[in-house]
């Protein structure tokens, strides 16, 4: 049982849009998290085209749920082995939010990585990730240690 | 500036003595050196600047503060730099015991053990720990495999270890949240998390981000009844909870697990506060500050997380540059504002930080609300000031500005501030 429900198909939706015979028009659930109001987004598609967004109660739900149907990104944080420091791992994200259905390929990949200290924030561990076009960075400094 | 673990190293007299070095500390430092406080000390008992932030590794800081999204770690040291860009000397490993009326600061450290530095002013900024498995009493066995979200988040952000292959979450904290997901990308199995209240206790984003991307399911009204497992955890049992959160035990059953994390809610870290006499507020289980963030102790101020538990370090810092502002005013001679308003929770409001405020500057007001309300909303300070807002939860905190003009008209000493249905107020209008 979630709270949210997962994006679903409304019985009933699959009716033919009467300007293009053949295809199907689709509705889709979201929860917009512009803010507390979490408002339930449905969004009617057809082949992967927006055709309206229902439910916002401000324009940031609209864009909100259009993103979120069409390509949705979220930023992937996570930590890397780094030898040579006081900590043993050091935290990185990317650079740029990525596509949803990669952040855990993405995050698999830097589970085998190691560095060694020092690194500065910025620096990047791994250039187009996983052909993303977006670069896995270090978000902080970490000086080597004697020893 | 001076950045040591030796408090041999320090002046002996600072204006402003900061203790802890987490957002509210620096901001604090920032606020007292800008208010032209010339010696300005910041302590932490960890090998490092930083507090709570540098295990927060997720993107969700800094929007309000530096305009960008950014993480736990580079909100810490982009803000630290700015501390050691104004000339703040910063004393790691030092532990602060106690301030001595006078403004005697009693610290701890590992290379001469007890010693000591005058303050003109001290700001407390020990931040908030977290609630353990004593504060709620599940019963059971006392297997490892069980322990705090926080914890887990250093073990696994810090030190690079796991906590166990497969976890249930008891609470849907953010913090909670957060772990859910960091866990399941690090290739932990997350069972599912628990929450006793009909509602998650996070942010919706955190619900959509951590839970459902991950196809991770949210037991709402449903919590831990039960630990099992000799010396590692085995399994927990869970039950549906009816209306008054009284578990139903003949619908309990059982999730097999190794790891249990605990994400049920931080309580402020005010021990100090105690020590050195202050008042304390039942509601927040911080301090009783005035609108400088002055505590009942004159020349102790504080700020953050040990006043109240924030859910944004931006408005930890917002507030602790008020208590450094007024520190450092105070330790150069200012007079301190008449505090002659009182702030008291009225209506679906847990609580109100500042306690008090003057009505000669301008202020901030923050509180949080007791239950959501899924619509327009009205917060309102008395009947001198009101703002509308889209909802409210209570894991958001709402704040409300009192300008001094807003106060022109009024002559009583206490205000209330009340959270309720905007639709309340069009009671008695017109349907049409
Ligand atoms: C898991 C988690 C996720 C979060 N996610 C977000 C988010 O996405 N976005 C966001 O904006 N905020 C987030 N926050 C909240 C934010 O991080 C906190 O509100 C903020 O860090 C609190 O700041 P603070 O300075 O009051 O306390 P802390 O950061 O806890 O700092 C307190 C410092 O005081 C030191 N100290 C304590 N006692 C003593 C003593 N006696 N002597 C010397 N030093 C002492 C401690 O070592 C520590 O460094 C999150 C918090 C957590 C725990
Ligand atoms: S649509 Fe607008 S009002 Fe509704 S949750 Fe999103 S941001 Fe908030």
């Amino acid at each position: 049982m979630t709270a949210v429900p997962e994006p679903f198909d409304v019985a009933g939706a699959g009716l033919h849009d009467p300007r293009e015979p053949g295809a199907e028009v689709t509705t889709h659930a979201y929860l917009c998290t512009g803010c507390p109001l979490g408002c339930r987004l449905e969004v009617d598609a057809r082949d992967g085209d927006v055709l309206e967004v229902r439910g916002f109660s401000c324009r940031r739900g609209e864009r909100y749920g259009r993103q979120e149907h069409v390509d949705p990104r979220r930023p992937l944080s996570t930590t890397v082995w780094v030898e040579g420091a006081t900590i043993r791992r050091v935290p990185v994200r990317t650079a740029e939010p990525i596509p949803k259905a990669q952040v855990v390929t993405v995050a698999e990949a830097l589970r085998g990585l190691r560095i060694r200290a020092p690194v500065r924030r910025g620096d990047v561990v791994l250039a187009d990730a996983l052909g993303t076009g977006t670069d896995v960075i270090v978000t902080r400094d970490l000086d080597r240690v004697a020893g | 500036m001076v950045l040591t673990a030796e408090p041999r190293n320090l002046a002996s007299r600072y204006d402003v003595v900061i203790v802890g070095a987490g957002p509210a500390g620096m901001a604090a430092a920032l606020g007292a050196r800008d208010r032209g406080a010339a010696r300005v000390l910041l302590v932490d008992r960890e090998v490092e600047a930083g507090g709570i932030l540098l295990q927060c590794i997720h993107a969700g800081f800094g929007l309000h503060a530096f305009d960008e999204e950014i993480t736990g770690p580079e909100y810490a040291q982009r803000f630290f730099e700015q501390v050691l860009e104004q000339d703040v000397d910063v004393l790691t490993d030092g532990y602060v015991m106690d301030v001595a009326s006078g403004g005697r600061v009693k610290l701890m450290s590992p290379s001469v053990g007890v010693t000591g530095v005058d303050a003109g002013a001290v700001v407390l900024a020990m931040g908030a720990r977290e609630r353990t498995r004593g504060a709620i009493r599940i019963p059971g066995d006392r297997p490892s495999g069980v322990m705090t979200a926080g914890l887990a988040q250093k073990l696994v952000n810090l030190d690079g270890y796991l906590p166990g292959r497969r976890a249930v979450i008891l609470g849907s904290g953010d913090i909670g949240l957060i772990m859910a997901r960091r866990l399941v990308l690090e290739g932990v199995e997350v069972v599912g998390v628990f929450e006793l209240l009909s509602h998650p206790s996070g942010l919706t984003r955190n619900v959509v981000q951590c839970l459902d991307d991950f196809d991770i399911p949210l037991h709402l009204s449903t919590t831990v009844v039960g630990i099992h497992g000799r010396d590692r955890l085995e399994r927990v049992t869970v039950a549906p909870v009816d209306d008054d959160r009284v578990p139903i035990m003949a619908k309990a059953w059982d999730v097999d697990c190794d790891t249990l994390l605990l994400s049920i809610g931080l309580i402020p870290d005010a021990e100090l506060a105690r020590t050195v006499g202050a008042q304390m507020d039942p509601l927040t289980g911080g301090p009783v500050v005035s609108g400088t963030m002055e505590t009942t102790v004159p020349g102790v101020f504080a700020a953050g997380n040990v006043v109240h538990v924030n859910d944004l370090a931006d408005w930890v810092s917002m507030e602790a540059r008020v208590a450094g502002d007024g520190a450092g005013a105070l330790a150069t001679g200012a007079r301190r504002p008449e505090q002659d308003i009182r702030l008291l929770p009225g209506d679906n409001v847990a609580y109100v930080v500042p306690h008090t405020i003057s009505s000669d500057r301008p202020h901030t007001v923050s509180f949080r609300v007791r239950r959501p309300i899924h619509g327009p909303t009205l917060l309102r300070l008395s009947d001198v000031h009101q703002r509308k807002v889209r909802a409210v939860v209570p894991a958001e905190m709402v704040t409300l500005k009192v300008a001094p003009r807003l106060l022109e008209g009024f002559h009583g000493d206490v205000l209330r501030v009340d959270a309720i249905p905007a639709t309340d107020d069009r009671a008695g209008e017109d349907p049409s």
